[in-house]
């Protein structure tokens, strides 16, 4: 392990990414179109906004082309103790960002010993969003979602980006990937501002069983391997993952339902 | 052009050390000890802001003494390397021990090198698995390592305070029973020290995956109190 050493008027200062550029470790934007590599895809992620915090979800299904190519890969990942981070888009490139974004967060903690303020760590997403644009162009495209407790104003903020790093705050829900239409529809039918965390994490289930009803790349609630969704919430307390077997009582709950409607 | 005054290599040597030495004794001491469930850190330090003490990475710590802007130096570049190592392998090959060697060829070469030495010492400390794994490593201003095994003592009148410690302390200290040796140790028999001039931090087995951990000053006050 060498140390990385730098003149006064050459630091990086706490950026992670400005660190690996000077060190000479970060990959060339892909050349040529890549839009028929058949590079797995993620798909639907959901976040809104409950009397805590924030709820985030996730389906776990990936495809390439039509294929489905993992069934359990894990889309909504924490980036710290008080943010999440939920990407939709081509794997490889959406995994490093979550990667690199997840780094950068303790790496700034770490340098400059305190943390980054919420809105401070949605504009860095944005910019590492910004940053993949020569291979959004090639067809690698990410579109992430940012979500976190802002202990500042004590309250859950959402953000929702588009390719070229466009970081747009909502107030109630954001849905990004292919179900997203549905997923959003679900979610802007059945919120308001009072939910409380339990009715907020079964209209995020609910949201997306209706995405995987009606998109293919969507992935439902797998029972007979034991792979459900990803939700997780972010309050006060910290970031907070969602146990499956209560995934699996809601998800009994919907479908019994659905069956009582037939 | 005037020819230099020829100067014998250890006199340099000599100067130098006497130098850097003599900038440390300056500072304040910091003392890292093994306690149960890792290792305590702590620092006589009356600021709040200007560190002692910080986290390197999950189960990596560090403390210098000296000259603040000089160890904070060293401290961020121990960040750096350890963040790049795992960003490029793996979270689990970041070690003490590679990073301790890395410290040590650096101010050596300082040292041996530059006009003036670095007025620093410092302490790369790795918390294992099991109690049996703890590192310490003791690093001084000329890149000399010690590998230390109960506890290291940073600073000017370390003699004096290892031999405090060597009389408190004993394999499987709870976590009060530690930081009550340490202050003991660097405040010595004519002075008390209270939590506003400490700075405490442990890195704990217990803590998940970052074991790096600041107490409060009413922690402090907490364990200090009789």
């Amino acid at each position: 392990m060498s140390m990385p050493f730098f003149a006064p008027g050459d630091d990086p200062g706490a950026s992670f990414p400005e660190l690996l550029r000077r060190v000479g470790l970060t990959a060339d934007a892909p050349v040529g179109a890549m839009g028929d590599l058949g590079v797995p895809h993620a798909t639907t992620c959901v976040a809104l906004r409950y009397l805590d915090g924030v709820v985030m979800a996730g389906d776990r299904r990936a495809t390439s082309g039509n294929l489905i190519s993992h069934r359990s890969m894990e889309k909504v990942v924490q980036a710290d103790r008080y943010s999440g981070v939920a990407i939709a888009g081509a794997a490889g490139p959406a995994m490093e960002m979550i990667k690199l974004f997840q780094l950068q967060l303790e790496h700034y903690e770490k340098v400059e010993g305190t943390f980054l303020s919420l809105e401070g760590k949605a504009n860095q997403l944005s910019m590492m969003v910004r940053g993949n644009l020569p291979a959004a162009m090639q067809g690698m495209v990410v579109v992430p979602l940012f979500a976190g407790y802002d202990n500042r104003r004590e309250t859950g903020r959402l953000w929702a980006y588009d390719v070229t790093g466009g970081r747009y705050e909502e107030h109630e829900y954001v849905a990004t990937g292919s179900g997203s239409l549905h997923a959003g529809t679900v979610i802007k039918l059945g919120h308001n501002p009072h939910l409380d965390r339990d009715e907020a994490l079964t209209l995020a289930c609910r949201a997306l069983w209706e995405a995987a009803d009606a998109d293919s790349a969507t992935g439902g609630p797998d029972a007979l391997r034991g792979i459900y969704p990803v939700i997780a919430t972010i309050t006060a307390d910290g970031w907070q993952r969602v146990s499956d077997d209560d995934l699996a009582a809601r998800y009994v709950a919907i479908a019994e339902e659905m069956r009582s409607r037939t | 052009m005037s020819q230099p005054f020829y100067v014998a290599p250890e006199q340099v040597m000599k100067d130098r050390a006497d130098y850097a030495r003599k900038g440390i004794a300056r500072g304040r001491a910091a003392v890292a000890l093994r306690y149960v469930d890792g290792i305590a850190l702590v620092a006589e330090n009356p600021s709040n802001t200007l560190r002692k003490v910080s986290e390197i990475y999950d189960r990596i710590a560090f403390a210098g003494i000296g000259k603040y802007n000089e160890y904070d130096q060293l401290r961020v570049a121990g960040v750096r390397a350890a963040d790049l190592k795992g960003y490029q392998y793996s979270r689990d090959d970041v070690d003490a021990r590679s990073l301790a060697n890395s410290y040590a060829q650096m101010l050596g070469q300082i040292f041996t090198h530059e006009m003036k030495p670095m007025e620093v010492e410092i302490l790369v400390a790795e918390v294992s698995h099991d109690a049996g794994g703890d590192q310490l490593f003791h690093i001084l201003y000329d890149g000399t390592v010690f590998d230390e095994r109960r506890f290291s003592v940073l600073g000017g009148d370390a003699d004096a305070m290892s031999g405090r410690l060597n009389e408190s302390w004993s394999e499987g200290l709870d976590l009060r029973s530690a930081v009550r040796a340490a202050v003991s140790a660097l405040a010595g028999p004519d002075r008390t020290l209270t939590a506003d001039d400490l700075e405490i931090a442990v890195l704990s087995r217990t803590n998940g995956r970052r074991c790096f951990h600041r107490l409060t000053d009413d922690d402090v006050a907490g364990h200090l109190a009789d």
